[in-house]
């Protein structure tokens, strides 16, 4: 049967208010008495406050509190901290200041002494693990197992510096499958190469502004985050409070991309502040604060061997990654970025070393693909080296290593729900026209040349457990309670849409129920990992099944007969074969009021989580109550995986590239809403495009301060970056194992499109690998020129 | 969808009576307090933190109504909107001339208002994205065309898109994809929905020439 909505465009309740600026973000509400808060943070890059002086700041009129680090509970080190006594970056919020506005605020923190002892600081990884070389934190360099750990490489690891490779010291962590030296040596090309892939800001369009007063007990909050009920519980336990007493409001997100996936400290400093006020405080984040605090990908510098067949496979893999942490807890990017090359690969042998890195720059957090994109940019033009050796199209190369559905994953060697790699290769090489494209390769028009290149990334797509509610009322309506988030790819209305298929609901008759905890919403993972479609559909079927059981055993109750013999349509339960004996919607909601019990909600199965019971608790009696735990079978790791084809032309005097056609294609299981996917894949590339040849931060080696802390120094793609038009396709085949078919594929839509991109520059300057990210014009000008880059090979956080 | 929150601060914590405060809100409607968030001085405190923070009483027209409002000798637009008239539609993602989600119309051409002084606003005409709808609530067909090509994705950027897009189509109602891109290049998406935000402004122009 034909999917009513499954596959179908549809416009998402929230655009309209996106369009007419209806649309409240956090910095958009309001509170009588607000006051307005502003932060005093670290001018050095390491540090410990030796003593605060505010007596100044507090005798102005119009200042109403100063709260330090010293008055909040403590958040156990090396977590990022609300605010700190011992700050770790340039930008980390030491004190903060409350007025009755914000210029108050401002000019108060002028009038603030804070001595601060310089500490020993660092912006360089190696420079850290040298014998001698300073750390970033006090205690040590690195983090293992949550606790900060000193590691330090003997003189001798350095020598490979010299011929610009990676020194590999021992490793923090290491892990293998397969007998790599076996696959070298089996090998037509072995390829060792050195590599450099830059930290980068997130650049949400909204600052982590937030808002928050507290009323009876309970703490109202007003945040920008990209997911809704995920991160309750932390900011709760910052807190201190019961779950249950927090409000938290989070309706639309502008703009996240991992940076306000979970719980975030910032957010937590205005209700710290409104509890000692006992007033609501408004706490707006600066665009440059948001460059020290917003959080950044982490950087990599590594090294990797691969050893390729004559054929193109890939026999052995070797990965060394060094990676910059920063200086708190950081991110998994690099053990996840050796998972993206077992899989987009699939070598049939790998090992894995790396260590994480400390620095005293910016707190690393997810940042789309993190880490699976890092990699896709510094291994896919290496394909292209190896298949230039090999005199192989890159096409083959690729499609002879892409993964299937017997694919393995990572050091586990996971199964994967499925995998079309080659089909989304395939159909971008047709619909691409590859082969005549490839022949147009090196084409010279006056000082311009035609490069082309293919990408392919990955990231893991998809959870379970997660619980699923929706609701049915006396007046016909379907809501779907979702507590996922909003961080603007409208996931959380096509996944809703799963529980208006399962029980036939009119689009016009459902509503989403989501955006503020108050309104029952269930415990759902966060809006991050491009996890939303699968697990999302999964939690919502499962509702909505659980809905669709109970409108049959009501209506064979009222009815006659069993539940079995009904089936559901046009919003009414029915018996088969004798239309006229049913139920409308309306009607079943009202006998699952008075029927009681789990059919109103009044007792629910205790597999739910704790969220959820309380959200249905809320609930109870408003109508038939639809709640499940997603329990349906998963076994092995969801991948989402896409492919992007680009065509450049690449001026050789100005190094300045035109892209001048790009097509992207998804394997993203089957398509739920076709718009959507598609704006994703354009956009998705855009970000890709920003991180391949734009995006970096910049350090001052001497002293650790950021040099790029606004937008046109960090340089986000804008319009005039990328093509005027940009192609998108998808593979549109199901994931066994999801009821819809649907996996998400958000991230790697990111890392595919900067891979191809790096591929075509290189592709058309002859095969002249760049090994680092960004690549930018001077870079690329330089190499058409034949002389000797600026920076060195594993230099970071350069101009 | 949360005006059903009003913040109540508890009696003895502050020098606003719980009953004050309701009084507050039903003046204004929603929780959006009428008293001014800036420098503002009447309210909250008898003498100016400094001599530079005098407000002075102004008229501007914004969204074809006369507002008077009181403005800090170095308040932004923007501000004014967000802060002192509830225009809460026009956004600040930068605040320093970066990024566009700023953008309005001041007499009919698109400015940066975070970047533009209130006090240099006399006599002109301000739109901001809440201006666009019509008497019934049409939507004008430029945030009608990005609702059919999806164009935002996060929203943020979204009312300056819009408001840099309706700019154009005054001075140039049917450009093409490339000039439309030009003069759009002001305003950055996160997102990266340039392509989405063109399509409707393709769209746009189609159907209102």
């Amino acid at each position: 049967m034909a999917n009513l909505h499954i596959g179908h465009d549809f416009a998402p309740p929230d655009v309209r208010g996106k369009v007419t600026g209806r649309a409240k973000y956090a910095e958009d509400f309001r509170a009588e008495g607000m006051l307005f808060c502003r932060l005093l943070t670290s001018p050095m890059p390491h540090g410990r406050v030796r003593s605060i002086d505010a007596s100044a700041a507090l005798a102005m009129d119009g200042v109403v509190a100063v709260l330090t680090a010293d008055e909040l509970p403590p958040v156990p080190a090396p977590a990022n901290q609300i605010l700190t006594n011992e700050p770790h970056f340039v930008g980390e919020p030491i004190l903060a200041v409350a007025a009755v506005d914000e210029t108050t605020a401002q000019d108060a923190i002028a009038r603030i002494r804070v001595d601060l002892e310089p500490l020993p600081f660092t912006v360089d990884p190696l420079e850290s693990l040298r014998p001698d070389g300073p750390n970033a934190r006090v205690d040590g360099n690195t983090v293992l197992d949550d606790e900060v750990r000193e590691v330090k490489w003997i003189a001798g690891d350095f020598e490979s510096e010299s011929g610009g490779q990676l020194p590999m010291g021992e490793p923090t962590r290491t892990w293998s499958y397969g007998d790599i030296e076996a696959g070298f040596a089996g090998s037509a090309v072995v390829l060792d190469e050195t590599f450099v892939t830059a930290t980068n800001s997130h650049h949400s369009m909204e600052p982590r502004t937030s808002m928050a007063y507290w009323q009876n007990g309970k703490c109202f909050l007003f945040a920008s985050s990209q997911s809704q009920s995920f991160p309750v519980p932390g900011i709760a336990a910052y807190l201190g409070i019961d779950p249950e007493d927090l409000v938290f409001v989070a309706e639309n997100c502008g703009g996240g991309f991992g940076s306000k996936g979970g719980a975030y400290p910032t957010a937590v400093i205005s209700a710290f502040m409104a509890k000692k006020t006992g007033r609501p405080v408004m706490m707006r984040i600066s665009r440059a604060e948001e460059y020290a605090l917003g959080s950044a990908r982490c950087g990599f510098q590594g090294r990797i061997k691969m050893g390729f067949r004559g054929d193109g496979r890939l026999l052995a893999v070797d990965l060394y990654i060094v990676q910059e942490n920063g200086p708190n807890a950081g991110f998994g990017d690099w053990t996840s970025a050796a998972g993206a090359v077992s899989i987009v690969y699939t070598p049939v042998a790998m090992r894995f070393r790396g260590a994480s890195i400390l620095t005293n720059t910016p707190p690393r957090g997810a940042q789309r693909g993190p880490g699976q994109n890092q990699i896709a940019t510094a291994v896919e033009p290496l394909l292209d080296k190896a298949a230039r050796q090999l005199g192989l199209d890159p096409l083959d190369v690729r499609r002879i290593n892409a993964p299937g559905h017997d694919a393995l994953y990572g050091d586990h060697r996971d199964p994967v729900t499925s995998a079309y790699m080659r089909e989304a290769l395939d159909q971008a090489a047709e619909r691409f026209d590859w082969k005549a494209r490839r022949a147009r390769s090196g084409e010279r028009r006056g000082s311009k040349v035609t490069g082309v290149g293919i990408g392919q990334a990955f990231h893991t797509a998809g959870s379970s457990g997660f619980d699923g509610l929706v609701r049915l009322t006396p007046d016909g309506k379907l809501h779907v309670h979702t507590g996922v988030g909003n961080l603007g790819t409208y996931s959380y209305a096509s996944t809703s849409r799963v529980a208006a298929e399962v029980l036939q609901s009119n689009w016009d008759n459902c509503v989403i129920e989501r955006g503020d905890s108050s309104l029952g919403l269930p415990w759902n993972n966060g809006q991050f990992g491009s996890n939303t479609s699968f697990t999302m559909s999964r939690t919502n079927y499962a509702a909505a099944m659980d809905a669709l059981a109970k409108l049959k055993a009501i209506a064979a109750g009222e009815l006659g007969g069993a539940p079995e013999d009904y089936d559901v349509g046009n919003e009414t339960v029915f018996r088969r074969g004798s239309p006229s004996t049913r139920l409308t919607y309306a009607e079943a909601a009202e006998r699952a009021i008075a029927l009681g019990g789990a059919f109103s909600g009044h007792e629910v199965s205790e597999d739910l989580h704790a969220m959820t019971k309380a959200a249905v608790g809320r609930l109870k009696g408003t109508g038939l109550i639809g709640v499940a735990k997603d329990t349906l079978e998963k076994t092995g790791t969801v991948p989402a995986l896409a492919a992007g084809f680009i065509e450049i032309e690449l001026d050789l005097e100005t190094g300045k590239y035109e892209i001048v056609d790009y097509l992207g294609v998804a394997d993203c299981g089957t398509v739920a809403h076709p718009q959507g996917l598609m704006a994703q894949v354009r956009s998705g590339a855009v970000m890709g495009f920003g991180m391949a040849c734009l995006e970096r931060q910049v350090y001052d080696p001497a002293y650790g301060i950021p040099r790029s802390v606004g937008l046109y120094d960090a340089k986000p793609p804008s319009y005039l970056d990328v093509p005027l038009e940009m192609g998108a396709g998808a593979v549109d085949l199901p994931d066994p194992q999801n009821p819809m078919g649907m996996k998400g594929v958000g991230e790697p839509l990111m890392g595919c499109a900067g891979a191809a991109l790096l591929c075509a520059i290189s592709d058309a300057l002859g095969g002249h690998y760049f090994n680092r990210t960004p690549v930018l014009p001077d870079m690329i000008l330089t190499a058409a020129s034949g002389r000797t880059p600026s920076h060195g090979p594993l230099q970071v956080n350069t101009d | 969808m949360t005006d059903q929150h009003s913040p109540v601060p508890e009696e003895g914590q502050t020098g606003l009576s719980r009953r004050g405060f309701i009084r507050g809100v039903i003046a204004s409607g929603v929780a959006v307090s009428s008293a001014a968030y800036l420098g503002s001085t009447r309210a909250a405190r008898t003498v100016p933190a400094s001599p530079g923070t005098v407000e002075r009483l102004l008229t501007l027209t914004v969204n074809g109504q006369t507002r008077r409002v009181d403005v800090l000798p170095n308040e932004t637009l923007a501000m004014t909107l967000r802060y002192k008239l509830g225009l809460t539609g026009t956004k600040l993602g930068c605040d320093r001339a970066e990024c566009g989600a700023c953008t309005v119309l001041i007499d009919d051409v698109a400015h940066y208002s975070c970047s533009t002084l209130t006090h240099r606003m006399r006599g002109r005409a301000i739109t901001t994205v809440e201006g666009l709808e019509g008497p019934s609530g049409t939507l004008h067909p430029v945030q009608q065309a990005f609702i059919d090509e999806l164009g935002p994705q996060c929203g943020f950027c979204t009312p300056g898109q819009v408001m840099a897009a309706v700019a154009l189509l005054r001075v140039n109602p049917n450009p093409t994809r490339a000039e439309a891109r030009e003069a759009m290049a002001g305003n950055l998406c996160r997102c990266g929905a340039y392509d989405h935000y063109l399509n409707g402004v393709m769209r746009a122009a189609r159907e209102t020439t």
